[in-house]
């Protein structure tokens, strides 16, 4: 028993990094239709922003926390205004590739500044656990948790009571009508992908503590192509709980499950997921008439 | 500027334009036969880009000329490779049956995700076949029985029919005889009507499912002649590489075979073999730029930072896709209009058209 509760909290604590960075590929694809191959490496750049404040410069974590994520968010605003407005209404294909690019192009850039070794952020979580009954909680996952928690309420509060946020829904509904009623939908695009980026440059800090920070961190976007596909992937509910879903599955198979099992599981589930319901556990059914 | 008078419908069907077009290919083919005594030290070289080209071709019929994009399509080749090596060494299988039972076993995993892929439409695909590269990646490294595991497994040199290709040279016309086959029946295949098919399906699928065309039928054919073709290219790469490790079929290398149709032009034979030449080139390219890199300023420690070259790849990707949508051919293209015009070009013949948000979501 207490080993399920142990891998539950493990699982949920995983999943939710998964679930912020399907979160990421939602919010992009809702407005613009975009897949945006290179949300892991903004994760991984993330990470890499807030270590070097932490070790290098020794700033305190939360300055470092939130300097990471408006760094990272101004990025992801200016390589919206700048590379991917060009392609919006280009074949998907055009998209795929000129993220991959971009994807290719960050990992090459952290390798330079920060160097291909690995590294660990200290945290104030870091390390630290207590043990409630027989499950040990480790305060970096609980941080995991909180942190996934408070930032969707947030979201939740901002898309649904601000104006921006409104506009913002309206934009990603019907870019037309939306122009029409006098709403900067370039901006919107622009502070969508500012969100976006910030959303896994949270993620990348949250993770930092958990998995040793590399260049390669970014691969745990392919985990999270998964847990978007799985919720649908215009859902932004629908990523959390594929993310979730992901973390739990993969944990449980990890443990139960023969070797090598515990990698491809978020692999196997979103193909089967594809081949049985396209379009997700939260996805719309539509038929398109022509 | 040279016009071309069409006399029959033959001529329409023909597999050249016209006669001009054929001298060349045979011009062509004549270079290639004396290549190896003009550069003997890069015929090993050479050979790869053969292979890289056959991988193009695979990939240019499902990307390029169906409109599937796969980034899986390095495990086809890895699945190629290895069933090859399994039948021709462990079951002692002559060449040419071992290549074909490792054409028809990936033409299999071709229909096996295709299959599902005809549910899917765009970016879904490309995650499928994302997640289908990343299961098999993991299957080579654990079936140890067949694959090696992650010790790899060497690979001997191809005999056929008692005749030894172990010398570069003859393995260089071995791949080149492989190449001008495939090229062969792939261009023939997009003149009949399942390449016209292809084509339909790419350009409106719902267009060409009013027409009559069997969407399903032809998106699983070009996915089983694509996986083919690249389980025949990954066959003579075993043998190039001469050991296999589950870590080369990556999804790097997918990205890489992507690169090379988009880089070569998507949509024409010809920008599969442009973005072989490209892609084999490129790396020695990059390497010589370096070493004529000046120490100005730290300048030449900088670039000779390992991280950089992915990056490299990753820039001129991204140019390519916002400047030259077409690849080398359309620039090709552009520059051979520009010659045959000559005072008269214009500049809006390729403009692209303003492109608005085209939407696949299904309302």
């Amino acid at each position: 028993m207490d080993t399920i509760l142990q891998l539950l909290l493990n699982g949920l604590a995983v999943g939710c990094i998964y679930g912020l960075v399907a979160l990421g590929f939602v919010l992009i694809y809702k407005a613009t239709e975009l897949v945006n191959f290179a949300q892991g490496d903004l994760l991984m750049l993330g990470a890499f922003t807030c270590y070097m404040f932490v070790v290098w410069y020794g700033l305190g974590y939360w300055a470092a926390f939130a300097l990471a994520i408006a760094i990272v968010a101004l990025f992801g605003a200016a390589l919206d205004a700048t590379v991917l407005r060009r392609v919006i209404g280009q074949p998907q294909f055009a998209v795929v590739m000129l993220t991959i690019g971009l994807g290719a192009i960050f990992r090459s850039f952290a390798s330079i500044t920060w160097g291909s070794e690995i590294y660990t952020l200290p945290t104030p979580f870091s390390a630290r656990a207590t043990r409630l009954g027989g499950v040990t909680v480790s305060h970096e996952y609980v941080s995991i948790i909180v942190g996934t928690v408070v930032l969707c309420a947030a979201l939740y509060a901002f898309f649904t009571y601000t104006r921006v946020g409104v506009a913002m829904q309206a934009a990603s509904q019907n870019q037309l009508a939306a122009y029409y009623m006098g709403i900067p939908v370039k901006r919107m695009f622009s502070l969508i992908w500012a969100i976006s980026a910030g959303v896994a440059a949270i993620a990348g800090v949250l993770l930092a503590p958990v998995s040793l920070i590399d260049i390669n961190l970014g691969f745990i976007g392919l985990k999270a192509f998964a847990a978007a596909v799985l919720g649908g992937f215009g859902s932004i509910p629908g990523a959390l709980v594929g993310g979730l879903t992901i973390g739990l599955i993969e944990l449980f198979a990890g443990a139960y499950l023969p070797h090598g099992v515990k990698d491809v599981a978020a692999y196997v589930v979103l193909l089967v997921v594809l081949a049985v319901r396209p379009q997700g556990i939260f996805g719309a059914v539509g038929r398109k008439k022509v | 500027m040279r016009f071309l008078f069409k006399t029959s419908y033959a001529q329409e069907l023909g597999l050249f334009r016209d006669n001009v077009q054929r001298n060349w290919y045979v011009a062509l083919f004549a270079a290639l036969l004396v290549l190896p005594r003009v550069v003997p030290d890069y015929v090993g070289d050479i050979s790869l880009v053969f292979i890289y080209g056959l991988c193009g071709l695979s990939l240019m019929v499902l990307a390029g000329y169906t409109g599937l994009i796969s980034l899986g399509h390095a495990a086809f080749l890895g699945i190629g490779a290895y069933a090859h090596v399994f039948f021709a060494h462990d079951l002692q299988l002559p060449w040419i049956v071992s290549v074909a039972l490792a054409c028809v076993i990936t033409a299999a995993a071709g229909v096996l995700v295709g299959l599902p892929a005809l549910r899917m439409t765009g970016v879904y695909l490309t995650i499928a076949t994302l997640a289908f590269a990343l299961i098999i990646q993991e299957i080579f490294s654990r079936w140890d029985r067949v694959t090696g595991g992650l010790k790899g497994k060497p690979v001997d040199k191809p005999v056929l029919f008692g005749f030894s290709f172990a010398s570069e040279l003859a393995f260089y016309f071995l791949c080149l005889a492989v190449l001008i086959g495939a090229l062969w029946l792939t261009a023939n295949l997009l003149r009949a009507p399942t390449g016209r098919a292809w084509v339909a399906i790419r350009d409106s699928e719902i267009a060409a499912q009013s027409m009559g065309v069997n969407v399903a039928v032809y998106k699983t054919m070009a996915f089983a002649y694509s996986a083919a073709l690249m389980g025949v290219a990954g066959a003579l790469f075993a043998h190039k590489i001469s050991f296999l490790a589950p870590d080369i079929f990556s999804v790097l290398l997918s990205i890489q075979l992507l690169l090379m149709v988009v880089v070569g032009g998507l949509g024409s034979l010809h920008g599969a073999l442009y973005g072989a030449v490209f892609v084999a080139i490129l790396p020695v390219l990059i390497s010589q730029a370096r070493d004529a890199v000046p120490a100005w300023h730290g300048l030449d420690r900088f670039v000779k930072q390992p991280g950089l070259e992915p990056g490299l790849f990753g820039l001129i990707l991204v140019l390519f896709i916002l400047f030259e949508p077409l690849g080398i051919y359309g620039r090709w293209m552009k520059v051979k209009l520009y010659f045959a015009m000559f005072p008269l070009y214009k500049r809006a013949t390729f403009k692209r058209q303003k492109a608005y948000m085209r939407s696949e979501r299904l309302r």
